[in-house]
């Protein structure tokens, strides 16, 4: 039975890459490819289930491979199934057949036919990975991929400006949701001493005996997956991204943003259920969070005229109900409830072209004039007052930029002075004395020693802000990551486990990405001299499309994406993060997630976006 | 302000207005999809110099790309001859024709187009301030929340009456959430007497700016400003009527500007103007056309000019047995049945089987509103709407009584299910039925009550109050029904001025188009274009009993039209998507006619069959090699298919608009890319019938013709771009995404397959007759002056063709003597998906097939 579990994670792996090596003008080979992976894999399910229902549904673990393995330290990839894994299984099967089923005609003709399979098998691997994932490494396997697919679908028409910019925009959140799982990856280590598999948070007594001494960090971890499960289903404060997302094809829409990846955030709750079941606070916190999300989104979801919107704001209320319903305990109600909805929604931005005719129809037949304004249960003020505020989206997007984004932003301006020449003059030497101090720890003050990691890792983080802000040269901001890279290298290497090896597996893809990338930077920079620079968007997949594929492999490799040894010297680097060290766990994620914003921000400001030049259509920006 | 310089000002502001009003675009809500020449604003200039100084001034690309010209050339679409003559008649000398050659064959050209519009508007970037991000989102909101249809649960409510009035007034009490957080906006905003001029002046300055900054600011969101523009005019354009004026929004966006301006600089910043250093150009100061303008100008004449010679040779040819001998040419063969249709370009190639098919057969074409002008209203219907082309105002009413069938509602479209309560509960029931209706929507699409069948437009079993009742009551200030005189009128001019005045077949079907689809919010578009983006199934009915009544025949008589008392009309409506036709009222027939009307429907039934395989061949993912039977069956399931978004083509492809007896086109074939209008010159010597036709066909078909043309060069600006992301934007628009504007225009799915080729206008008639007919008002003078349309005089006696150039008829003589022979209409439907060229058919009368020099077979 533990074989089969690893076939639902090998057959859209196949099947993503057979899509990726099918020539684009076979139109009819690539769908049969998305939609027969998708059907196969259902079918296995299918069979699957029959023999696991017979067994009494057990909870299946597969210790699977074990990637890396240092002293004290393994990265192993753990496939786990149960009752949630199979009802996410099924609905997740189900729409990506009927998704690529529909799409084989209705992307007929489209520029990048190619392109939206390949990232919808993408997404299904993303997806799978993740709901069977055993560990959290695993799960942020899955996770990573989900946000890279999701990226590439709102910029599917990357000719326009503001499928770029909101794919940007999406992702940054996203990201932001990353920090939770790091930080819970983090305090987890220390809390288990190990990385803890979700079948043994299953073991009440193991986590009542942990959660006893260290309540704190219980809450903590707690408290960070629920970060990470808001940002992802779209809860509060971050609801503004779910309607941003819709300007893929519409059948792409339908499932990501309609259904399956919005609902990724339930699933980790749902997965880290056992864990936080006996946290009172954080329950309530849950609780809360899926109620005031609720009344808001669906006070939004009520004032759109955009039918898209609506059913986006309308999906995130019955996401808060099911946070709710989480909160209470009743679980199967939240699968049956995650289903419907995501059924639900999924047809409804379908057919969401058809309202046009049936709506007016029915307006047609059924129109009352609006003869009294006030709604009676609320008075006139109030009721201008809210309304007013929901068709603002109760701010939710400018809060968003102008007070996290806008924020980070502000900071790297501050460091505007940094220049390619000053950063050679200035924080190469720092950076020396750095690594020459590493090794000559014995001359150093011992009570310097642990505020040397937090300062190295604080100029790192001041490297990516400089770097998300960076306007005019694309090479400083990459320059700036690699070095942000460099010093927490650093800072980490002065704990004192922290072998070479470590460092190097880190380093590794990141040294060999960024030297690809740099050097990428350069060609294009020769090639397009007048139109190099992150001031606007400058479309240059226009003209460059292949560079532009493998020169986001490359951005890949430099964010710690899991095609390279850096994702595991990611998680390597945090487990030497020292439990005391909040202040290096924090500055180490908050730059790991501006890093990857600046990075996609650098690739998205080069690749995507209307193409700069005019010899051909270009569509307006507002378009 | 003296009394005096405030009307200066409010003169000044109205006229600016009035000028925006006119360059923004002119596209209605969806529900009424009316084509229209997108550049209208330029079509007082030359059609090529309108191209070029459209282009200068808003970026618009109004050409095919270079390229695409070279590349036709090559693969011999663009013929060598017909671009030899251009530029003989383009040079003087061997030495400047070489030249000319070499430029338009091989020279590279840097295409970039560069645009006078947003110049202005651009230096908020040197204040490191990205306003139309900050602005357009809560802008474009506001706007849709106000004007929507039916989208949203909670209505935008009415305080006032007006856009800013509403909003100002909302703003006033709300006690929180305002619009405005900044002081200076807020109490700008709230004053009512703040003017635009004030506005324009905080954040422009220079007043000799203001226009400029004004054009640059509502073409940076050129869909809401045309849409609201639009509405403006016709606010019955809406069912749910909103009053909105381009002053407000206009108004809105000016303070929406300083707000986030204020939010982010403070009150402290210097009006964009005084920033400017360099002088910029004046927006419409005369534009020059330069070298490339004129190369792509002879490509595009090259292109036209390779097929419309063709067709022009074509029709010289055509029912020679006629000519010179009977200068009177008069309707005399025995028909077997008539039947007239819309003039529209795709009802071409069904009258061409169905006269295939029944040689006796004789078809018409005639603007498919069949000369009755009306608002309809079904039955049970709060709205009534109009069934006549959009310029016309009628003052009659027809109602619906008894329909039978009853409309099926989808609780997937239910507001409730937006709803927090009601949608915990709707989404853990109605949701797993939603998995059934997916896999079902996949497997077996079928016809949902959101699909959109043309037939559905009015219940074949219902009645209709058509004769009027003296003593019923108006309503709306509309007349319930036609007297006899009115009824008589309407018939009279329909049969003169197709020329079916005489030797009527026992049966005359008056067939009107109209068309389906699923899960498409452009889908007035795909109706008929006469009947305001209708289906025609009401005209038809209502027509065909105007003919058939005893009184109205006593007055037909007469007035010199006599139709026998065997003679009946049938009302049909032809379904252009799904191939099939519906008749209206057949059962009341004699059994002598009932007879003949079974025969006659085997007949359009196997023409709807070949139609259907004819259109297929554009269909690249149906197998058009099939059975005429299956290719039909996938032909229908397309209509209902929500992941079809082509569910037919359309106009795609028009490009010709002929207006004469059906002798002249009878024996080509042409590739369903004409217009077709029955006219006979002999019964109309003074050309008053034709002006009628004239002035409704100019604007009409080239409207059509002019908007693909648009939306195919410049899908992204002029066009719709592709309709997959397509978002509803309050039942009136689509959008991309969240944050978009509104996409007027033909999406690209529509237009892919267009060649943009103008309208070339063929009139069978004396060209003093035509030159005095489009002379009669300058409106329908203007289209051919310009050259937005081509216009051509075929003379009804000698055949000579005459060209309308430098507003003189100039005679033309077709270069390709020979035409193509189509020996097998099957093969040459599966030979490929291109556009063919012009065929003579191997069916047509030897005559006509003799006159050709030599003749080529094809296989």
């Amino acid at each position: 039975m533990n074989l089969d579990i690893n076939s639902f994670l090998l057959i859209p792996l196949l099947g993503f890459l057979l899509s990726l090596i099918i020539p684009q003008r076979k139109e009819h080979l690539l769908s049969q490819v998305a939609y027969g992976t998708a059907a196969l894999n259902f079918a296995c399910f299918l069979v699957f289930a029959v023999f696991w229902l017979a067994a009494g549904h057990p909870v299946l673990n597969v210790k699977d491979i074990v990637l890396y393995r240092a002293e004290g330290y393994e990265f192993l990839i753990d496939i786990y199934f149960d009752s949630v894994t199979a009802v996410y299984m099924i609905v997740g099967a189900f729409l990506t057949f009927i998704i690529t089923m529909y799409s084989r005609v209705y992307l007929h003709r489209e520029q990048g036919y190619k392109r939206f399979f390949n990232t919808i098998l993408l997404f299904y691997v993303g997806y799978n990975i993740t709901i069977f994932s055993g560990n959290f490494e695993t799960l942020f396997i899955g996770w990573e991929i989900l946000g890279l697919s999701s990226f590439l679908l709102i910029a599917f028409y990357r000719d326009r400006y503001l499928p770029s910019r909101n794919a940007v925009k999406v992702f940054s959140v996203y990201r932001i949701g990353d920090v939770g799982i790091l930080l819970a990856m983090w305090a987890s280590h220390h809390l288990w001493h190990e990385n803890i598999t979700f079948l043994k948070l299953h073991n009440y007594s193991l986590v009542h005996e942990h959660l006893q001494n260290h309540s704190a960090v219980g809450a903590f971890i707690s408290l960070m997956l629920v970060v990470a499960a808001a940002a992802k289903s779209a809860q509060l404060p971050f609801s503004s991204w779910l309607p941003r997302a819709m300007e893929g094809p519409t059948p792409s829409s339908a499932i990501f943003y309609g259904s399956l990846s919005v609902n990724i955030g339930v699933f980790l709750l749902l997965r880290t259920y056992p864990f936080w079941e006996y946290q009172t606070s954080v329950r309530i916190l849950i609780g809360l969070l899926g109620l005031t999300t609720a009344v808001v989104a669906s006070m939004i979801a009520r004032v759109q005229s955009s039918v898209k919107s609506q059913i986006g704001y309308a999906s995130i209320a019955q996401i808060g109900i099911i946070f709710i319903e989480i909160a209470l305990g009743l679980k199967l109600l939240a699968l049956a409830h995650f289903a419907g909805n995501a059924f639900l929604r999924t047809y409804q931005l379908l057919v969401s072209p058809s309202v046009v005719s049936y709506l007016i129809h029915e307006q047609l037949y059924n129109f009352v004039p609006k003869l009294h304004t006030a709604k009676r249960f609320l008075p006139k003020r109030l009721e201008y007052a809210l309304y007013l505020l929901s068709v603002k989206e109760w701010n939710l997007d400018s809060f968003m930029s102008r007070y996290v984004f806008g924020a980070f932003r502000r900071v790297g301006h501050s460091l505007d002075f940094l220049t390619l020449r000053n950063v050679l003059v200035f924080v190469l030497p720092v950076f020396v004395i750095g690594l020459v101090l590493l090794f000559q720890q014995a001359y150093l003050p011992p009570y310097i020693i642990p505020y040397l990691p937090v300062i190295f890792s604080f100029i790192g983080l001041g490297m990516v802000l400089k770097a998300f802000s960076e306007r005019s040269s694309p090479l400083l901001c990459w320059v700036l990551i690699l070095l942000y890279h460099a010093w927490i290298a650093l800072a980490v290497a002065f704990n004192e486990q922290f072998q070479l090896i470590d460092v190097s597996t880190y380093l590794s893809g990141i040294l060999i990405m960024g030297g690809i990338g740099f050097w990428g930077l350069r060609k294009l920079q020769s090639a397009e001299t007048q139109y190099f620079a992150l001031d606007r968007y400058y479309g240059h997949s226009y003209e460059h499309p292949k560079f532009a594929f493998w020169f986001l492999i490359a951005c890949l490799g430099m964010m710690g994406f899991p095609i390279s040894p850096t994702f595991i010297g990611e998680d390597l680097v945090f487990s030497h993060i020292r439990e005391e060290q909040f202040l290096l766990a924090f500055f180490n994620s908050l730059g790991f997630v501006i890093g990857g914003i600046a990075i996609i921000r650098l690739y998205a400001r080069l690749f995507l976006g209307s193409h700069v030049k005019t010899y051909h259509e270009v569509p307006y920006k507002s378009a | 302000m003296t009394t005096k310089s405030i009307q200066k000002h409010l003169f000044l502001e109205k006229d600016m207005l009035h000028k925006l009003r006119h360059y923004l675009p002119a596209q209605a809500p969806l529900k009424d999809f009316i084509h229209h020449n997108t550049l209208h604003a330029f079509q007082e200039f030359p059609f090529h110099e309108a191209l070029s100084r459209a282009s200068a001034i808003f970026g618009y690309r109004t050409y095919l790309p270079l390229k695409e010209y070279r590349t036709r050339f090559q693969g011999g679409s663009i013929h060598a001859d017909i671009l030899a003559r251009l530029i003989d008649d383009n040079t003087d000398t061997p030495e400047a024709a070489q030249e000319l050659q070499s430029r338009l064959l091989e020279k590279d050209y840097d295409t970039s187009v560069e645009a006078r519009i947003g110049t202005v508007r651009k230096h908020w970037k040197d204040y490191g301030i990205h306003l139309d991000k900050l602005v357009h989102p809560i802008l474009f909101r506001l706007l849709g929340s106000y004007l929507d249809q039916g989208i949203s649960v909670w209505k935008f409510p009415m305080p006032a009456n007006g856009f800013v009035a509403c909003l100002r007034e909302m703003e006033r009490v709300a006690p929180f959430g305002g619009i405005f957080t900044t002081p200076r906006a807020k109490k700008l905003f709230l004053d009512e007497s703040t003017t635009l001029k004030y506005l324009l002046t905080l954040l422009v300055g220079e007043e000799g700016l203001f226009e400029h900054y004004l054009f640059d600011q509502q073409c940076s969101h050129a869909g809401w400003a045309g849409m609201v523009a639009v509405l403006e005019e016709n606010p019955n354009a809406l069912l749910d009527a909103k009053t909105i004026s381009l002053h407000d929004l206009i108004f809105m966006e000016l303070l929406l500007e300083i707000e986030m301006l204020d939010r982010t600089f403070g009150e402290i910043w210097s009006p964009i103007g005084y920033k400017i250093e360099q002088a910029i150009p004046p927006l419409f100061a005369p534009t020059h056309t330069d070298e490339l303008d004129e190369v792509l100008r002879l490509w595009q004449e090259a292109f036209e000019w390779s097929y419309y010679d063709q067709v022009l040779s074509g029709l010289r040819s055509s029912h020679s047995n006629n000519f010179p001998s009977n200068p009177e040419p008069k309707n005399t063969r025995e028909a077997s049945f008539q039947a007239m249709f819309c003039i529209d370009d795709r009802e071409c190639s069904f009258r061409r089987y169905v006269e295939h098919l029944d040689p006796k057969s004789q078809t018409f074409g005639t603007p498919g509103f069949f000369n009755v002008e009306f608002y309809f209203q079904p039955e049970h219907s709060k709205f009534h709407t109009k069934s006549c082309p959009a310029p016309v105002s009628p003052k009659f009413l027809i109602k619906e009584k008894e329909r039978k069938n009853v409309r099926k509602s989808d609780a997937h479209y239910a507001r409730q299910s937006h709803s927090l309560f009601r949608g915990w509960l709707i989404s853990q029931t109605l949701g797993f039925f939603s998995a059934v209706k997916l896999l079902e929507s996949v497997v077996r699409p079928s016809l949902n009550p959101a699909s959109v069948h043309s037939f559905r437009h009015t219940d074949k079993h219902a009645s209709l109050t058509i004769e009027r009742d003296e003593n019923a009551p108006m309503e709306n200030g509309l007349f319930v029904g036609f007297s006899h005189e009115e009824m008589t009128d309407r018939a009279e001019g329909l049969l003169k001025s197709t020329g079916l005045v005489e030797n009527f077949a026992p049966l005359v079907y008056l067939v009107g188009h109209g068309a389906s689809s699923a899960n498409n919010t452009h889908y007035a578009g795909y109706d008929c274009g006469a009947c305001c983006g209708r289906p025609g199934s009401v005209n038809a009915r209502v027509a065909a009993f105007m003919a058939n009544h005893p009184k109205v025949r006593e007055m037909l008589r007469e007035r010199g039209v006599i139709i026998p008392e065997s003679t009946r009309f049938i009302g049909a409506l032809h379904d252009t998507t799904r191939d099939e036709l519906e008749f209206f009222d057949d059962e009341d027939l004699s059994a002598t006619h009932k007879t003949l009307h079974s025969a006659n429907q085997t007949t359009f039934r196997e023409a709807l069959m070949l139609n259907a395989k004819e259109r297929s061949r554009r269909f690249e993912l149906l197998d058009t090699l099939k059975s005429p039977e299956k290719v039909h069956e996938s032909v229908k399931l397309r209509s209902v298919s929500l992941f079809e978004p082509r569910p037919e083509l359309n106009h795609a492809t028009n490009t010709l608009c002929i207006i004469g007896r059906r002798e002249l086109t009878k024996h080509l074939f042409l590739d369903r890319r004409a217009f077709m209008n029955s006219y006979n010159y002999a019964l109309d010597k003074d050309g008053k019938y034709l002006f009628g036709i004239m002035k409704a066909a100019a604007p009409v078909c080239g409207g059509i013709n002019l908007e693909y043309y648009f939306s195919r060069v410049d899908n992204q600006r002029l066009g719709a771009g592709t309709k997959l992301p397509h978002n509803v934007i309050g039942l009136i628009a689509v959008a991309n995404g969240a944050d978009g504007d509104l996409r007027p225009g033909l999406p690209s799915q529509m237009i892919e397959v267009h060649d943009p080729t103008r309208l070339m206008m063929v009139v069978e008639h004396f060209p003093e007759v035509v030159q005095k007919v489009i002379r009669t008002t300058p409106e329908l003078f203007e289209w051919f002056k310009n050259s937005w349309i081509h216009l051509v005089a075929l003379h009804p006696i000698t055949k000579e063709v005459f060209v309308f150039k430098g507003e003189e008829f100039v005679s033309y003589t077709p270069l390709h003597n020979s035409l193509l022979k189509a020996l097998d209409m099957k093969i040459l439907v599966e030979s490929t998906q291109e556009n063919l060229p012009v065929y003579v058919l191997a069916d047509a009368s030897g005559e006509a097939q003799k006159n050709h020099a030599e003749m080529e077979e094809f296989v």
